[in-house]
């Protein structure tokens, strides 16, 4: 599975960067961050592109989730 | 319509109520609130501008830190964290102070004018639209200030934000002043836009709630554009919908929509610099992850790059007005027509030196 990491970049890079790896076809993403704002924005963006988003593990101000084609 | 959507809505319309509000208590007209003219307000209270008609320290601008903080630290998103690019941010933030008081407002503000009938508004948010997608420009070219940090161990900076606001608070109501002979600091205009303001315990009152809404909506009008171009998300624009729609009805309703180019308060027609200078404004906000007014949201959670964005901003203010770059109602100087044209040249090649190549 391939990994972002998006921790400590600001609004609105961790979309940005989403968006960037879902266009080169990847499938199956994982993506590490931090804050709820970006949480949400990748959250809300991966799930408006048609892509199912699970979130894995959240400990602090730091998450990690799992978008994948439907 | 689902929870997100109403909460953008009473957001708007909340905003825009209390706009209006501190308008009809005092505060200069189109300007309930103005987070760039108060951050310039403020400057001049303290004395780091001697421009004699914009000084008192804005008690909307203490409550909307408390706000965003208290919000914030209950729903534990309060996070102390920075070191991105920290030294551009103060940079950047002194232009998007530079832009904003050559259109005179922030992005705030420019809604609070239409709002008003201020048509040269309206040519101010066709600037910002243009600022931010040429801001995109840049993130699509791989903009990246890099990232920042959460501090290990100790939350000890993120709490100097908000301590530093707490101290300013203490010498507004205090009163004392340091050098009774110069007037201050604190310093406050007797005459002009400074002196126009609603009583302070409104003013702080007003704050507070618009903080807490702030920070709970992330309310953004550069994100709330971003937001619609990427993703056709339109929650943050539904949120700044109803402050216009709201400050529209009410302004009717009192008689104090005034449709037009010529005469509006605290503004000029000069339609060229009123476009750049929003542009100015637009193009930093995307590149710094958000428009002034969430620049003191997320220094209030904790951010300390934000932090120093705000202190930018004081800074612009502060020379913006020593130096005569600030527009007022007779129209923009020279050298402030030179400082925006020149600012949207560094800011791009700040943005062109930090794309990541390869991503």
């Amino acid at each position: 599975m391939d990994i972002l990491d998006v921790r400590g970049l600001s609004c609105p890079l961790p979309v940005l960067k989403t968006q960037k790896a879902l266009n080169k076809g990847i499938e199956e993403l994982q993506v590490l961050g931090s804050g709820n704002t970006a949480k949400q924005n990748v959250s809300k963006f991966a799930k408006a592109k048609g892509y199912q988003v699970e979130i894995t593990s959240e400990i602090n101000d730091e998450w990690q989730l799992v978008v994948r084609k439907k | 319509m689902d929870r997100e959507k109403l909460l953008m809505v009473i957001t708007g319309v909340t905003i825009g109520a209390l706009a209006v509000l501190l308008v009809a208590l005092g505060n200069p007209a189109n300007m309930g609130f103005c987070i760039a003219c108060f951050l310039r307000d403020t400057a001049g209270g303290l004395g780091l501008h001697r421009a004699s008609i914009v000084q008192y320290v804005r008690p909307e601008l203490i409550g909307l830190a408390f706000g965003a903080f208290i919000s914030a630290f209950s729903s534990k998103e309060f996070r102390s964290r920075g070191g991105s690019a920290t030294f551009l941010r103060f940079v950047l933030g002194a232009f998007m102070m530079i832009g904003a008081l050559v259109f005179l407002g922030c992005p705030l503000r420019d809604i609070l004018r239409m709002g008003g009938g201020d048509l040269n508004a309206v040519v101010g948010l066709g600037g910002f639209l243009g600022g931010v997608l040429f801001g995109v420009f840049f993130l699509k070219k791989g903009f990246n200030f890099g990232a920042a940090k959460q501090e290990k161990g100790t939350s000890a900076g993120g709490y100097a934000f908000i301590l530093i606001v707490l101290l300013i608070f203490g010498l507004l109501i205090t009163g004392i002043s340091f050098n009774a002979e110069a007037g201050g600091p604190l310093f406050f205009s007797k005459e002009g836009p400074g002196s126009m303001h609603a009583p302070l315990w409104v003013s702080l009152a007003a704050g507070l709630v618009v903080g807490f809404l702030a920070q709970k909506t992330r309310m953004c009008l550069s994100g709330g554009f971003r937001d619609f171009f990427l993703i056709r998300e339109t929650g943050l624009l539904i949120a700044y919908g109803f402050i216009f729609l709201t400050v529209l009805i009410v302004n009717t309703y009192l008689g104090k929509f005034n449709l037009g180019f010529a005469n509006q308060p605290i503004a000029h027609t000069n339609h060229l610099f009123n476009f750049l200078g929003l542009f100015l404004v637009g193009q930093t906000a995307v590149l710094l992850g958000g428009c002034p007014l969430r620049q003191i949201v997320l220094g209030s959670e904790g951010d300390m790059d934000a932090a120093t964005t705000v202190l930018g901003m004081i800074f612009g203010a502060a020379i913006s007005h020593n130096f005569m770059l600030a527009a007022s109602a007779k129209g923009v100087t020279v050298f402030g027509q030179v400082a925006v044209v020149a600012g949207i040249i560094i800011v791009s090649l700040i943005a062109w030196a930090y794309r990541e190549v390869d991503v």
